[in-house]
């Protein structure tokens, strides 16, 4: 059978367009209204939490996964064809904020 | 034919390149979240200043526009679901409708559920 990466790709972006279509709207609509869910007590608390630290690398990984992949295949759409360089560098790109993410996780 | 024309010849490929920008506006929310763990990470003053930046005009454009597209993202990707996890109960398939609309259902609780947390 011939080897493929294409599961490791696309999996993490079914995931991630999953995660989006479920989350995102009601997380963008929280940071707009700005409830008391979102003062820096409660949001130090979360991210203190070994499971809330998780929870959010989980949800930046998936989240920024899905959409680089998305820009990638719309960037071939659109008659980009240098697919290896787009798609190096939008998946380092979401790798490099997840790592930023986990770096500063790891401060709080 | 320019490579890019293709795109408006069909209102069909205009909502797919829609559907598809949809995930600038994700990605480049989700950096501002990272940028917000920056400044949770550097004290109260800091996160209060990115508080700040959330309600300035620009960022809330930005945050009303992603909210729409994050929107049309869901619609699109639960109107798909049927065709993605085809659902067989002995010999006959469950209709589309039913699993799209489940998924419906459940991105409604899980909205509801998150708002009464952070409220």
């Amino acid at each position: 059978m011939a080897k493929s990466n294409k599961p490791i790709v696309w999996g993490p972006f079914a995931a991630g367009g999953t995660l989006t279509a479920f989350l995102t709207p009601i997380l963008v609509l929280l940071t707009l209204l700005q409830p008391s869910g979102l003062s820096y007590e409660s949001m130090h608390a979360l991210a203190s939490h070994w499971a809330g630290k998780v929870l959010f690398v989980v949800v930046i990984f998936l989240s920024l996964w899905s959409a680089a992949h998305r820009m990638r295949i719309t960037a071939y759409d659109l008659g980009l064809r240098a697919d290896a360089f787009v798609a190096a560098l939008v998946y380092l790109a979401a790798l490099g904020c997840t790592g930023a993410a986990i770096y500063y996780l790891l401060r709080i | 034919m320019s490579a890019r024309e293709w795109v408006f010849r069909h209102p069909r490929y205009v909502r797919y390149m829609v559907r598809e920008f949809s995930c600038l506006f994700i990605a480049g929310w989700t950096v501002l979240m990272v940028w917000g763990l920056k400044q949770l990470a550097e004290g109260p003053a800091a996160w209060a200043a990115f508080l700040e930046l959330l309600r300035t005009p620009a960022s809330i454009v930005f945050q009303v526009a992603t909210l729409a597209f994050a929107a049309y993202h869901s619609i699109t990707w639960f109107n798909l679901t049927p065709k993605a996890l085809p659902l067989q109960v002995g010999e006959s398939f469950v209709p589309g409708w039913v699993v799209a609309g489940a998924h419906f259902a459940g991105w409604a609780i899980v909205s509801a559920l998150m708002l009464v947390l952070a409220l």
